[in-house]
C-alpha cells in the first residue's frame, strides 16, 4: 500500500488524530515518532499543494475560456457612419454593423401617428414611441434587425401592427418596432447612435 | 467482465508472450464468446448498426476535413464547388456523411424505442441507459454543429437561432452566446469554433460508446422477455450467433443507406442551404433537420422564450430520469398491455411533434376549417397540436409511467427467457415477439 521506504500512515480505529510510523529503512535518517507527531505540518503540505494545483488550473483555464471572446479585430469594427439621404420616405435599408443587421427605416407620417397612438396600448415591453427615436428625428427609426426571440431578421409590412413579422416563430412588431404579439420577450433593440447632421448618422 | 470466465487459450509463443504483457487478444476473444440471451430479436441489432454509423461518420468526416475551408468566406464554396464537383469522389463522401447523419439518427431512435419498449433502462442497467442518453445528447450537439459547416442560409440561421436559444438562460445566457459567437453575431469565428468542436466530439462519443459497451457487459444484455438470464442454457456465445445477426442487419441497413446516397442524395436537404449564408436576410421558413423537429416543435409550442427553452431541455432531460420514474416491477412491455397502449400513443405524439416542427406555427391541420381561437391561436393550428402532443410527451414520463407502474396488473411473466422460445412452434426467437404472453 505504501511505497517502499516512505513513512506508513496509520489510523487506529480509536484514534482521532493521525500518527506516523517511520519505516525501519528510514529510522536512521528520521527521528522515531511514535504517537502523535505534528499532523499540522502534513495537513499544511496537502492544503498548500491542493491550493497551488487549483490556482494553476484556474490560471490556465482563464486564457482557454477568454480566447473565445471577440478578438481585437472583431472589436475594432465598432462604429459606422451612414448617409441617410439615400433612404427615401417609406423606404427601409438593412445595413451590417458589427456583423449584425440594422434596420434604418424612413417612417411615413402615418406610421409615426400609429406608433404614437399605440403608446398607451398594453404591451409586453412598454415603451413610448418618443423613447424609441431621437427627438426631432421621429421619421428615422434605427433598430437592430434581430428578433429578440431567437435572432431572425423580421420582415416589414407583415403582421397585424403594420410593422415587422418574424418568419421564424411569428413574433409581431409595430411601426415603432415594439413587440406586440408572439414569443419574443422584448422590443427590437436600439443601437447606440447619434445624428452628426440632418442626413448623417453615426452608429456605435 | 462480469462472471464470464475467460476461455481464451493463447496458441502460439508470441500470443503467450503478449497475453502476459497486454491481454488484448484475450479481451477481444472474451467479448466474442460473451454469453448473450438466446432470444434477442432484430430490434437488438441497432447497437451494431450504430457502431457502423459512427465509423462511417468518422471516416468520411476526416476525409471531408481535408478539403474543407473553415473561413466564413470560403466554407460555402469549398463544400458546394470544391467537394461536390472538383474533389475526386467528393460528392460520394459528402453524400455518405450528410445522409449518414440521418441514418445515424434513424438508428438511434429505433435503438431508444427498443430500450423503452423492453424496459432496458431498468435496474441493474441504469448506468448503461444514462450513458446512452449522454451519447444521444452528444450526437445532437455534433449534428447541429456539422449542419452549420456548409455555411448556407439554413446553416447560418440554424446557428443563429440555436445560439440564441442558449441566450435565454438567465444571468449567464449572454456570456455563453458571446463565447460561442466570438463576436457580436454569428460570423466566421463562430464557424471556426464549430468546426473544431465538430471534429472533436465524435471521438468523445466513441469514448462514451466504449463505456456504454462496458456497462452493457457488466449485467449482460437485457432481452425481449425482460427476464434475466438464469443459466448458461439461456445464452449463446456472441460470436457467431449475434455477429452474424448484426452483420445481416447492417447489410440491410446499408441497402437503405445506399438508396439515399445514390438516388435521393438531397432528400433530407433544404434548397435554402444552396444559397450562401446572408446575415441580413432570414429565409422565409427555417426548419431544422428532421431528427430535431420534435424538439423544435416543443420549443415553439411554448409562448415564453425562457420556458420554451426549459421545455426543450426538459424533453431531453426527462429521458435521463426514466429509470427512476418507472415504478413497475415488470421490465418488458410484452407483459404490460396497458403501458404498451400508452407507449404507442407516445410514439404517435413524437411523430406529431415531428410533423408540427416542419410546419408554420399558424398552419392549419385540417385545411379550410376555421376553428375558434383559444388564447392566441386557432385550435385547428399546428401550434395547438404541438402543445397537446408536448403535454402528452411529458405526461407519459412524469405521470403515466410512475402511476401505471403501481396500479396496472401485468400479464404473467415466464419463469425463464427460454420458455417462450421453446413453446413457440417455430422455436424462433424473432417470431416469439408476436404473442408470447398467450403461451408463456
Amino acid at each position: 500500500m505504501v511505497a517502499h521506504g516512505l513513512p506508513a500512515m496509520v489510523r487506529a480505529p480509536n484514534q482521532t488524530r493521525i500518527s506516523f510510523k517511520v519505516a525501519d529503512s528510514l529510522a536512521h535518517t528520521a527521528p522515531e515518532t511514535d504517537g502523535p507527531a505534528d499532523p499540522g505540518r502534513r495537513d499544511f503540505i496537502h492544503i498548500a499543494a491542493g491550493a497551488a494545483a487549483i490556482g494553476g488550473i484556474a490560471a490556465v483555464a482563464w486564457p482557454l475560456i477568454d480566447q473565445l471572446n471577440p478578438a481585437a479585430d472583431t472589436r475594432a469594427l465598432a462604429s459606422l457612419e451612414y448617409d441617410l439621404s439615400k433612404v427615401a420616405l417609406g423606404q427601409q435599408v438593412t445595413i451590417s454593423w458589427r456583423k449584425q443587421p440594422v434596420f434604418i427605416r424612413h417612417r411615413t407620417p402615418k406610421e409615426i401617428a400609429t406608433a404614437k397612438a399605440d403608446d398607451t396600448a398594453s404591451m409586453k415591453d412598454p415603451a413610448t414611441d418618443a423613447s424609441r427615436v431621437k427627438a426631432g428625428h421621429e421619421e428615422w427609426l434605427i433598430v437592430l434587425a434581430s428578433c429578440t426571440h431567437l435572432g431572425c431578421v423580421p420582415t416589414f409590412a407583415q403582421g397585424e401592427y403594420g410593422g415587422w413579422l418574424c418568419p421564424c416563430h411569428g413574433s409581431q412588431y409595430d411601426t415603432s418596432a415594439r413587440i406586440r404579439k408572439g414569443p419574443a420577450p422584448k422590443n427590437l433593440e436600439l443601437p447606440e447612435y447619434s445624428f452628426l447632421s440632418a442626413t448623417k448618422v453615426k452608429i456605435g | 467482465m462480469s462472471d464470464h470466465p475467460s476461455t481464451y487459450k493463447p496458441g502460439t509463443a508470441i500470443e503467450r508472450w503478449l497475453d502476459s504483457r497486454l491481454p488484448i487478444i484475450r479481451f477481444g476473444a472474451d467479448l466474442m464468446s460473451f454469453p448473450t440471451p438466446r432470444n434477442l430479436n432484430y430490434w437488438y441489432t441497432f447497437g451494431g448498426i450504430l457502431a457502423f454509423c459512427l465509423v462511417v461518420q468518422i471516416v468520411t468526416g476526416i476525409v471531408l476535413a481535408m478539403h474543407y475551408d473553415t473561413s466564413g468566406a470560403g466554407a460555402f464554396i469549398s463544400v458546394n464547388r470544391g467537394i461536390m464537383r472538383d474533389v475526386n469522389y467528393g460528392w460520394l463522401i459528402r453524400g455518405l456523411h450528410a445522409n449518414g447523419a440521418s441514418m445515424f439518427f434513424l438508428a438511434v431512435y429505433l435503438h431508444i424505442l427498443r430500450g423503452l419498449y423492453y424496459g432496458s433502462y431498468k435496474a441493474p442497467r441504469e448506468v448503461l441507459w444514462l450513458l446512452g442518453c449522454v451519447i444521444y445528447f452528444l450526437m445532437v450537439v455534433t449534428a447541429f454543429m456539422g449542419y452549420v459547416l456548409p455555411w448556407g442560409q439554413m446553416s447560418f440561421w440554424a446557428a443563429k437561432v440555436i445560439t440564441n436559444v442558449l441566450g435565454a438562460i438567465p444571468v449567464v445566457g449572454d456570456t455563453i452566446t458571446t463565447l460561442l459567437w466570438g463576436g457580436y453575431a454569428v460570423d466566421s469565428p463562430t464557424l471556426n469554433r464549430f468546426f473544431s468542436l465538430h471534429y472533436l466530439l465524435p471521438f468523445v462519443i466513441a469514448a462514451v460508446v466504449a463505456l456504454h459497451i462496458w456497462a452493457l457487459h457488466v449485467p449482460g444484455n437485457a432481452n425481449p422477455t425482460g427476464v434475466e438470464v438464469k443459466s448458461k442454457s439461456d445464452t449463446l456465445p456472441f460470436h457467431p450467433f449475434y455477429t452474424v445477426k448484426d452483420l445481416f442487419a447492417i447489410s440491410v441497413f446499408m441497402i437503405m443507406f445506399a438508396v439515399f446516397v445514390f438516388y435521393l442524395p438531397e432528400a433530407m436537404g433544404k434548397v435554402d442551404n444552396s444559397v450562401a449564408a446572408n446575415p441580413l436576410q432570414t429565409p422565409a421558413h427555417i426548419v431544422p433537420e428532421w431528427y430535431l423537429l420534435p424538439f423544435y416543435a416543443i420549443l415553439r409550442a411554448v409562448p415564453d422564450k425562457l420556458l420554451g427553452v426549459v421545455a426543450l431541455a426538459g424533453a431531453l432531460g426527462v429521458l435521463f430520469a426514466l429509470p427512476w420514474l418507472d415504478t413497475s416491477k415488470v421490465r418488458s412491455m410484452r407483459y404490460r398491455p396497458t403501458y404498451r397502449t400508452f407507449f404507442f400513443f407516445w410514439v404517435v405524439a413524437c411523430a406529431a411533434l415531428g410533423w408540427c416542427g416542419g410546419q408554420e406555427p399558424d398552419g392549419q391541420i385540417i385545411h379550410g376549417f376555421e376553428g375558434p381561437v383559444l388564447i392566441d391561436y386557432d385550435i385547428n393550428s399546428v401550434t395547438w397540436l404541438s402543445r397537446i402532443s408536448a403535454l402528452y410527451y411529458f405526461a407519459y414520463f412524469l405521470v403515466i409511467t410512475p402511476v401505471l407502474g403501481l396500479t396496472e396488473t401485468p400479464l404473467p411473466v415466464p419463469d425463464s427467457l427460454y420458455t417462450p422460445v421453446l413453446s413457440h412452434p417455430a422455436g424462433a426467437p424473432a417470431g416469439a415477439a408476436a404473442a408470447p404472453e398467450t403461451k408463456g
